[in-house]
C-alpha cells in the first residue's frame, strides 16, 4: 500500500477524455515520476491530486484518507506540498518571510487571528525558516526581496517553502521546465541533496528524459490519459511501449 | 516599548504628538495675518482630520494589505453614525453608549457584506461592495425610513424616550457630563489656538486605531494578509484559507469605519443617508492612494490633505484672489485670475483632481513616497536596501 493510492480515476473535458481509469501507487521514501508527452494527461493528474480538479469517477488516497472534494489548503494540511512549474512565491515579501509563511501554516493551521503579536517575538518560527535556508544555501540571501532574485533561486526558495512544512509527499510540476542545461543539472544536485538529506516521498511530473533518468526510482508513463507501464528507470528504457509513445523523442 | 519596535515606537510618538498638539500646529499664521485663510487649526476641521484618519486607517488595513479595493466603506461609515443617533434618542446623550454602539453596528454590517462581496476578488469584489453601499443608500433614503427618517436625516426629538437621561442632564452629546463642544481659546501674541474637548475625544480614537494598525501590520496576522495580495495561489498551496483572513480584515476595517461613524454623531448629533452616498466611499479610496497604500502614515497624509484641501482651497473666493495678486500689473492679473479662479472655491475638486493625478504619476507611493525622496535627499548615508526597496512595509 502506497503512501498515495489513485485508483480508476476518469476526467472529461467536454468531449476529450483527459484521463482514463487512471491507477498510480507511489511508494514511500521513493522518487516517482509521472512522464509522456505533451497532452498525456500528466498536468491533469496532477491537478486532481491537489484539489484543483475532481475527477468524474475513481478515489485517491494520501495517507489513508481521500482527497477528493477538498481544497488545496485543506490538502497541503494533510501533507502533500506542491512546486510549480514556474516558481510561486510571495514576491512582495522577503525571503525569510516567504519560509515563515508555510511555517506559520504549519503551525496554526488554515486560519488562526495573530492580529496583536508581533512577527519578530516569533523566534522558534524565525529559526526554523533560517534553519531551511541554510539548508538550500540561501541564508546570505534572507533579507533580499524576491522580486530580485534569479530564477534559480526563485525555484530553491519555493523548495525551501515546500520543505519548511516536512510533507509528506512532495509533488513537484516540471521542475526545470525552461531552464537552460546548467540550471537544470542545478535543480537535480538540490533535488538529490533533499532527497539524500530528509527521504522525502516526491512524485515528478516531467518532460526532460534527462532529469527523469537521473532521479527516479519509479517511474509511470501516460499516454493519452492512460498508464503505458510502470517500471523501474532501467526497464522504462528500452521499453517498446513508451519509445512507440514518444516517437523517438526520447534521447536516452 | 508597549509591543513596537524602536522605529515603530518613533513613528507613533511623531502621531501622538501630531494629533495632541494640532491646534497649535495647524495654526501657524497670526489670526491678523493674510495668510490666516490658511489656518487649520480650527476644531470642525482638526475632527475631520482626525475621524478620516480612523477611516483610512482602517481601509488601509484591507487595502493596502490584502489588496481587496472595498468601494462600499462609506456604507459602515454611514450606519455607525446611525447607530450612534439612536443611542442619543433611546438612551442619553452619554458617546459612552453611542460610540460602542455604532462600532458593533457596524461590524455586524461588515460581516454581511464581507462574506458575500468576498466570494469574488479583483474588479468583481469592489462592484459588490460599491453595490451594497449603493443599496444600503437606497435604503436608508426610502425604504427604511422609520428607522433613518428618510431624506429629512436622523436627529434627536423632545419626545424621543432618552431613558437614561437624568433632570437637567446635557442636551447635546457628552462624555458623563463633559460637553463635547467645550472650548478654550489661548492667545499668545497674535496667535490664537482652539483646544475642543470634542477635537480631543477624535484625537484619541485616532492614536488608538494607528497604535492597532501598527501591531495588526506587525503581526503574522498582518503578514498574512500581506502573502494573499502578493500571491494568493501559493498562499492556498501552502495550506493557509484566504477567505477568513480577509473576511477578518475587512470586519476590521468596518470596525475603524463605524467608530469614525460614530465619532462624527458625536461631533454633531444628526446624521442622514447623504453619509453612504458612493462619493463618499470614493473618497475613502482618494485618501488611501493619495497617502501612500500600504503604509502606516499614509492615511492620515491623505485624509488630511483632502481635507485641508476641501476646506481651505474651497474657501478661497475672487476677492481673495485679487488681494493676493493685486500687486501685479493690471493685464497679468486679470490672467493670473483667470487661470486660477477655476481651481478655488467651488472649483476646487479640479484642484484635487490635478494634485491626484500629479501624485499617482510621480510618486505612485503617495505623499509618503514624497517625504521618503526629501528625506533621501538631505540624508548623506544612503540605507543600504536592495533593488525593489525594504522588505518591510515604509512608514
Amino acid at each position: 500500500m502506497g503512501i498515495l493510492e489513485v485508483k480508476g480515476v476518469n476526467k472529461r473535458f467536454g468531449g476529450l477524455q483527459a484521463l482514463g481509469d487512471v491507477n498510480l501507487s507511489v511508494q514511500e521514501n521513493t522518487v516517482h515520476a509521472i512522464i509522456g508527452p505533451t497532452g498525456a494527461g500528466k498536468s491533469t493528474l496532477l491537478n486532481c491530486l491537489v484539489g484543483k480538479l475532481i475527477p468524474d469517477s475513481g478515489s485517491v488516497m494520501f495517507d489513508g484518507q481521500s482527497v477528493l472534494g477538498r481544497k488545496p489548503f485543506e490538502i497541503n494540511q494533510m501533507g502533500i506540498s506542491r512546486v510549480f512549474q514556474t516558481p510561486e512565491i510571495f514576491t512582495d515579501l522577503s525571503v525569510i518571510e516567504n519560509v515563515m509563511i508555510p511555517c506559520f501554516a504549519k503551525r496554526d493551521g488554515a486560519f488562526r487571528m495573530h492580529a496583536i503579536e508581533s512577527v519578530s517575538s516569533e523566534k522558534g518560527i524565525r529559526e526554523q525558516a533560517e534553519t531551511m535556508l541554510a539548508d538550500v544555501n540561501m541564508l546570505d540571501k534572507r533579507d533580499m526581496h524576491t522580486a530580485s532574485l534569479s530564477r534559480g533561486d526563485k525555484r530553491r526558495l519555493e523548495m525551501a517553502m515546500c520543505l519548511v512544512q516536512d510533507p509528506k509527499l512532495l509533488l513537484l510540476d516540471e521542475p526545470t521546465a525552461g531552464m537552460a542545461r546548467a540550471d537544470t543539472n542545478n535543480t537535480i544536485d538540490l533535488l538529490k541533496e533533499i532527497k539524500e538529506k530528509r527521504n522525502i516521498t516526491m512524485a515528478i511530473i516531467e518532460h526532460d528524459m534527462h532529469v527523469v533518468f537521473s532521479m527516479a526510482e519509479r517511474i509511470t508513463v501516460l499516454a493519452q490519459g492512460t498508464p503505458l507501464v510502470e517500471d523501474t528507470p532501467d526497464n522504462i528504457k528500452g521499453h517498446p511501449k513508451v519509445r512507440e509513445a514518444y516517437l523517438g523523442e526520447a534521447q536516452v | 516599548m508597549i509591543g513596537l519596535n524602536k522605529k515603530d515606537f518613533g513613528l507613533f510618538l511623531i502621531v501622538c504628538f501630531m494629533a495632541l498638539a494640532a491646534p497649535i500646529l495647524l495654526n501657524p499664521f497670526p489670526v491678523d495675518s493674510a495668510m490666516s485663510d490658511f489656518n487649520a487649526g480650527y476644531p470642525a476641521l482638526m475632527q475631520k482630520f482626525a475621524i478620516f484618519g480612523i477611516v483610512v486607517i482602517g481601509f488601509n488595513i484591507l487595502f493596502g494589505l490584502t489588496g481587496y479595493l472595498s468601494f462600499g466603506h462609506a456604507a459602515f461609515l454611514g450606519a455607525g453614525s446611525y447607530a450612534a443617533v439612536w443611542m442619543y434618542k433611546l438612551l442619553s446623550f452619554n458617546v459612552i453608549f453611542a460610540i460602542p454602539a455604532s462600532i458593533i453596528v457596524a461590524g455586524l454590517l461588515s460581516v454581511v457584506i464581507g462574506h458575500i462581496s468576498l466570494r469574488r476578488s479583483g474588479i468583481y469584489f469592489s462592484i459588490l461592495t460599491l453595490a451594497f453601499a449603493q443599496m444600503s443608500y437606497a435604503l436608508a433614503y426610502s425604504v427604511l425610513t422609520p428607522i433613518t427618517n428618510g431624506e429629512t436625516g436622523l436627529q434627536v426629538y423632545n419626545n424621543d424616550p432618552q431613558v437614561l437621561m437624568g433632570e437637567g442632564a446635557l442636551a447635546e452629546p457628552h462624555l458623563f457630563g463633559l460637553n463635547l463642544n467645550n472650548l478654550t481659546k489661548v492667545q499668545v501674541g497674535g496667535w490664537e489656538f482652539t483646544f475642543e474637548v470634542g477635537y480631543y475625544l477624535c484625537a484619541i480614537f485616532l492614536i488608538l486605531a494607528f497604535y492597532m494598525s501598527i501591531r495588526i501590520f506587525r503581526s503574522p496576522f498582518g503578514m498574512m494578509l500581506r502573502a494573499i495580495k502578493s500571491n494568493q495561489n501559493r498562499l492556498n498551496y501552502t495550506g493557509v484559507s484566504p477567505k477568513p483572513y480577509t473576511l477578518a480584515a475587512f470586519i476590521i476595517s468596518g470596525l475603524y469605519a463605524g467608530l469614525a461613524g460614530g465619532l462624527m454623531a458625536a461631533m454633531d448629533p444628526l446624521t442622514g443617508a447623504e453619509r453612504m452616498f458612493w462619493t463618499e466611499s470614493g473618497e475613502i479610496v482618494l485618501m488611501s492612494i493619495l497617502g501612500g497604500v500600504g503604509t502606516l502614515i499614509g492615511p492620515i497624509l491623505g485624509a488630511g490633505a483632502i481635507e485641508y484641501m476641501s476646506a481651505i482651497v474651497s474657501a478661497i473666493t475672487s476677492a481673495d484672489l485679487k488681494s493676493w495678486f493685486g500687486w501685479l500689473p493690471d493685464w497679468l492679473e486679470t490672467i493670473v485670475i483667470y487661470v486660477l479662479y477655476p481651481f478655488v472655491g467651488k472649483g476646487w475638486h479640479l484642484t484635487l483632481g490635478v494634485v491626484f493625478m500629479l501624485v499617482v504619476i510621480f510618486l505612485p507611493g503617495g505623499l509618503v513616497e514624497g517625504g521618503q525622496r526629501i528625506g533621501k535627499l538631505f540624508s548623506r548615508k544612503k540605507p543600504a536596501t536592495a533593488p525593489g526597496g525594504s522588505a518591510t512595509p515604509a512608514e
